[in-house]
């Protein structure tokens, strides 16, 4: 086990490492962000102060070097948008917000997706079934968008339900809902799939040969075994909520998050905070992806890790 | 355990399978009674979704390609004494069909105009993705050894990346166009078909036919290409159509962004990204294409689960095999 996370450990320092590399490639390429900062009016000698000032004028290898080694500390500059703030503690005022997304998200996706995929394996083929699984395909190829907009339109102007904005969770559930709508109809045919499967184990004829009481072989026997291929799947779809989803919902529903603020830094050209939003939301991908290989050992016992 | 995309539709796909056979209702009917009947229209004549799903999609591609010559109006053509026309169903008339936008363009001429740039992003996007994945895949298969490691590490790699993100840093460096965007999402997408075909190479490797040709003196690349590829067709062709359904998704959420096309360029996304503006007064501009994307993937999808019936006959052994055993099939693909 030790070896093993060791060695994952490694993996997902090459994926930041990769991550950050590529995106101060790709930035460096986006046109000067002195243009940007100043006002048109400013003088080339103004420009050039600025330019050497932020280290734009060294070669992108020194530049590249200084910013791995400014990162290894924890310190990646300053915004040149917000003037004169550090990146990563702006980072860190948007981040609880995005946070606090993907958690409300991924409990709706949660909640949903284990009784519904459960109810729709009872009676395979059956009209509860089908409707459910034809829900699930809607739900998969509605935009994310698209989702938000309509209960943006039902909810605040039609019945003029909820203000977003204030309240304390009323104007979390559907930026939450809206989040969750994908991982819903996935997790819900994987829910199902493997329940389907259970249900016709040998291990379920012998638990109902013996007499156990149906909600248990359904509660206790199947859904525990049907847990395994969920698990993984429900770790990829926090990981996708993290890194980028939230974006198309604060959009829609002026969420103040993180990817509110990385549009924002890639519209004025913020290197450094661009840099720092990459850095955090590759670490936290690595992280949760550290955190579901741990807990697929926890709940299958026959993995071996190697 | 591998995480990728692949991963989640075949798990996907194997539910749509099912829940189509079971609207079949053909449980315990004998294989003989359809042997007769194999091919591609009967089957799709069997599957009332598929069915449904190519009609759709061949009218809306009809429609697309063939905009210029159908289409009443130029995707901008209109000035703003013709704008805010509502459509047919509330008081409009015949000269704009659905309504025209703010700027006095007509809705559905910009429909078709977008749904052919939005198609043609789709199918540019598998196609290069789709040849990079396969020969990457190929090479790493049969290679194996280093050679294999150092690619499928590249893939790891690659597929943890936060995709999104990425494609949005990139498209603004590269300036919103079309070209940037098929770039960028052949850049973010082809680890998925690189995986899969490794893995069929992997199975394919060992088996009599291919020791056969690399004694009688075949070469890697004639191996590699003419006896291991064509296993590769079914798996491949289903995963290139979820595929475009995935790409249709994300070009349109980088257009409503913002920072995917932009005007006078016109695609679904760019559509959805106009219905903004004036969302709340004339919130049809932004349901119209909103309704357009949904129904387009969700028919590419079933059209998927035809296909993969279609091609592959343990599938389809599976599917007149079910009836017997009520799904004792296995969860492939989760782990």
């Amino acid at each position: 086990m030790g070896r093993y996370l060791s060695q994952r450990l490694v993996q997902g320092l090459v994926v930041i490492l990769g991550v950050t590399t590529l995106v101060f490639v790709v930035t460096r390429m986006i046109g000067d962000p002195v243009n940007f900062i100043l006002p048109l009016s400013a003088s080339e000698e103004q420009r050039a102060a600025l330019r050497a000032d932020l280290g734009f004028d060294r070669s992108i290898l020194s530049q590249f070097w200084s910013f791995l080694s400014d990162a290894v500390r924890l310190d990646f500059g300053e915004s040149t948008y917000f003037r004169n703030e550090d990146a990563l503690g702006i980072v860190r005022r948007f981040l609880p917000k995005t946070l606090q997304l993907v958690v409300a998200g991924m409990i709706v996706a949660f909640v949903l997706s284990v009784p519904l995929g459960a109810i729709a394996a009872l009676r395979p083929g059956k009209l509860l079934d089908k409707f459910l699984v034809t829900l699930s395909l809607i739900g998969l190829a509605t935009p994310q968008f698209f989702l938000g907009q309509v209960i943006l339109l039902f909810t605040s102007v039609k019945f003029n339900l909820v203000q977003f904005g204030d309240g304390p969770w009323t104007h979390l559930i559907f930026p939450a809902l809206t989040l969750a709508l994908p991982a819903i109809g996935r997790l819900t045919m994987v829910v199902r799939s493997a329940m389907i499967d259970e249900l016709n184990s040998q291990y379920v004829k012998a638990a109902r040969a013996k007499g156990v009481s149906r909600r248990r072989i359904v509660g206790v026997h199947a859904l525990r075994n049907a847990a395994i291929p969920f698990v993984t799947l429900f770790g990829w779809e926090v990981i996708r909520a993290l890194a980028g989803y939230t974006l198309v919902v604060e959009a829609v529903f002026d969420w103040p998050g993180l990817g509110d603020l990385a549009i924002l830094s890639i519209r004025e050209r913020d290197f450094f905070l661009i840099q720092t939003i990459v850095f955090v939301v590759a670490v936290m991908v690595v992280l949760v992806n550290i955190v579901i290989d741990i807990a697929y050992k926890i709940i299958d016992p026959r993995v071996k890790i190697a | 355990m591998s995480g990728t995309a692949t991963d989640e539709y075949s798990a996907h796909q194997h539910d749509v399978d099912e829940a189509l056979l079971a609207e079949q209702g053909m449980e315990g009917r004998p294989y003989e009674l359809r042997a007769s009947t194999t091919g591609l229209f009967s089957e799709l004549r069997a599957d009332k979704a598929g069915l449904l799903s190519a009609v759709f999609l061949f009218i809306v591609v009809f429609a697309a390609f063939a905009a210029p010559l159908l289409a009443p109006y130029g995707p901008v053509e209109g000035n703003p004494s013709t704008s805010s026309i509502p459509p047919i169903w509330a008081d409009g008339s015949w000269d704009h069909v659905l309504g025209t936008d703010t700027q006095g363009y007509d809705v559905l001429s910009r429909l078709m105009y977008g749904a052919r740039t939005t198609l043609l992003i789709g199918l540019a996007v598998v196609a290069i993705a789709g040849l990079f994945g396969v020969v990457l895949g190929l090479i790493a298969g049969y290679r194996g050894g280093r050679t294999d490691r150092w690619l499928m590490r590249w893939v790891d790699v690659q597929v943890a990346f936060p995709g999104l993100l990425i494609a949005l840093i990139m498209i603004a460096v590269l300036g919103p166009s079309m070209t940037s965007v098929i770039f960028v999402l052949s850049f973010n997408g082809w680890m998925v078909y690189a995986r899969m075909t490794r893995g069929v190479v992997l199975a394919a490797k060992e088996r009599p036919y291919v020791e056969a040709a690399e004694m009688v003196g075949c070469r890697p690349r004639r191996v590699m290409f003419v006896h291991i590829l064509p296993n590769l067709t079914s798996s491949l062709v289903t995963l290139a159509v979820l595929e475009f359904a995935r790409i249709i998704l994300a070009e349109a959420t980088l257009s409503f962004l913002g920072l995917g096309l932009q005007f006078p360029e016109v695609s679904l996304g760019v559509m959805a990204n106009g219905g903004r503006d004036a969302f709340f007064s004339l919130p049809r501009l932004a349901i119209i294409p909103g309704v357009v994307i949904t129904l387009i993937v969700l028919a590419v999808n079933f059209l998927a689960s035809w296909l993969r019936v279609v091609f592959d006959p343990q599938e389809r052994e599976k599917r007149f095999a079910a009836g017997a055993t009520t799904a004792a099939t296995t969860v492939e693909g989760v782990m």
